[in-house]
């Protein structure tokens, strides 16, 4: 199977690097490899806002949110940033997220 | 003998928040989760949402993969249950007659399914909705021919099974004993628009029902009401809420009826033991300082984080504003705060559209929305009810203004 490699800095600011397999969701990558104080609470369905990244660097398309729901919930974040995503929305694909650096956004 | 300083009892959201969130916060003690199922933590929504439908793996439920409990040093005992409580010893009795020491002991439960009181209650063929075991079942009969499945109940649980069950190609009757569903939790206009969606999309929605009995032998065969009717049934559903399960808790002393009491700190009235979650009955902040139980990931989580701050040394009272949400068919709702004790409703845009908001008021304070395909209104509406604020309801009903520019009024 094609694994997605990126960068993740976590909210004390630390860095790792991260291969995940292609077609999971970036949270589901995450949780996998325990980046622990990221909630996703909902099950994707766009209510909680707690799982919200900043992609700092990667293709335009990852930067920008999939759509008016997602957008909606990004404004309710007092720390929303260009590139911030909430990473239910974002499934990973395999030649997208190479080289893609993504910040966890502080908790609101 | 074993023990920890921290042992959670219960592996559902709460327990595996309290945890995780010991762990963030810096605790290096002996942490246990004593879970009754033979699961690591998963998420329960999906039980009657996507993995119910078959869209969603198992493992795709895992709050966290099982290597994480490990890793963290967070040992699992699964399988047992807590049958009872020695406050003086801190001890605990295990079904496997085992017994566990414990520093702090964090209580979370949650709840058992309600069971039906009626005749034929225990025939085959009966349903829950709770855990994993109790959806593998039914779906099980489900693939293995079953069509004709009558639900009692029209809360969230009732409303999603039927919405998953109905799009499977099955014969849905759904039984409310009051004269609307969701009537506990949401208002007249919310419980009129999802009544007509079922019924719209094939669903023999009944209210004011009252069920007799459960009829059959051996395997569920029909459910019979008060007025003498038999309704043919292939499978039976409850979904009548759950009961808090606290009775060790109480047996030891604890204060509590319908729920653990607990404190604004989570504390009951043990020493060192805290009550978390579906179980635990507090004075919530968001319905003027009355004594509930709040059944919701939300509060789940929210409580186990607060318990797990204080024991690393961070003693905050708990305030967070309620959130929920719930799939059916193609419709989103999501809620802000509670509805009750509402004194007067707006409906902001037009449900026939699939697209509104309905948003409760007490004494002219925003206490709580109810949003359909409305997002943007769900996320604003919340800082309306976080900030206690009196708009006027003329404006409130205006589509075209945004929720966020009544905030400050």
């Amino acid at each position: 199977m094609d694994t997605a490699e990126f960068t993740v800095i976590a909210r004390d600011g630390l860095k790792g690097s991260l291969a995940a397999p292609a077609g999971i969701s970036l949270t589901g990558a995450l949780r996998d490899a325990a980046y622990d104080n990221l909630l996703a609470l909902c099950g994707r369905c766009c209510t909680c806002a707690t799982c919200h990244v900043i992609v700092d660097e990667g293709d335009d398309p990852l930067r920008r949110v999939s759509g008016a729901d997602e957008d909606d919930l990004l404004d309710s974040s007092d720390h929303r940033a260009p590139g911030s995503r909430l990473i239910r929305q974002l499934i990973l694909d395999a030649a997208a997220a190479a080289g893609m650096v993504v910040r966890i956004a502080a908790e609101d | 003998m074993s023990s920890a300083d921290v042992v959670i009892v219960g592996a559902g959201h709460a327990g595996a928040q309290a945890a995780i969130a010991l762990r963030a916060n810096g605790f290096t003690g002996a942490v246990t989760i004593i879970g009754r199922e033979n699961e690591p933590p998963y998420e329960r929504p999906p039980l009657s949402k996507e993995y119910f439908a078959r869209e969603k793996t198992f493992e795709r439920l895992y709050i966290r993969p099982p290597q994480f409990w490990i890793e963290k040093n967070v040992d699992l005992r699964l399988g047992v249950e807590v049958i009872s409580v020695d406050p003086a010893a801190r001890s605990l009795t295990l079904s496997d007659g085992s017994a566990y020491f414990y520093g702090k002991l964090i209580w979370a439960t949650g709840g058992d399914p309600r069971r039906l009181a009626c005749k034929g209650a225990d025939l085959m063929g009966l349903h829950v909705v709770r855990t994993r075991a109790d959806c593998d079942q039914l779906m099980g009969e489900i693939h293995g021919g079953v069509r004709n499945i009558v639900i009692i109940g029209g809360g969230y649980i009732g409303l999603e099974a039927a919405a998953v069950l109905t799009k499977l190609g099955c014969n849905v009757i759904l039984l409310e004993a009051l004269p609307r569903v969701l009537a506990r939790v949401a208002g007249p206009d919310l419980s009129a628009f999802y009544e007509k969606e079922h019924r719209d999309h094939g669903v023999d929605l009944r209210t004011n029902v009252v069920v007799e009995s459960i009829e059959g032998s051996g395997r569920v065969t029909g459910v019979k009401l008060a007025n003498g009717e038999l309704i043919p049934a292939e499978a039976v559903i409850v979904g009548i809420g759950i009961v808090p399960a606290i009775a060790p808790l109480i047996a030891a002393g604890a204060v509590g009826a319908n729920g653990v009491e607990i404190d604004e700190f989570c504390r009951t009235s043990l020493p060192d033991v805290y009550a978390v979650g579906d179980c635990a009955a507090f004075a919530c902040d968001f319905a003027e300082g009355m004594a509930m139980r709040v059944e919701s990931v939300q509060n789940a989580n929210d409580q186990a984080s607060c318990v797990a701050k204080a024991i690393c040394g961070d003693v905050q009272p708990y305030h967070a504003l309620p959130w929920f949400w719930s799939n059916q068919y193609d419709l989103k709702l999501q809620t802000a705060g509670l509805s009750v004790g509402y004194d007067a409703t707006v409906t902001r845009g037009d449900p026939a559209t699939r697209s509104f908001s309905v948003v409760y008021f007490k004494r002219s304070k925003v206490i709580a929305l109810d949003c359909v395909n409305a997002v943007k209104d769900y996320v604003q509406g919340r800082k309306l009810v976080e900030a206690g604020v009196s708009p006027d309801p003329a404006q409130v009903a205006d589509p075209s203004i945004p929720l966020k520019d009544l905030a400050l009024r």
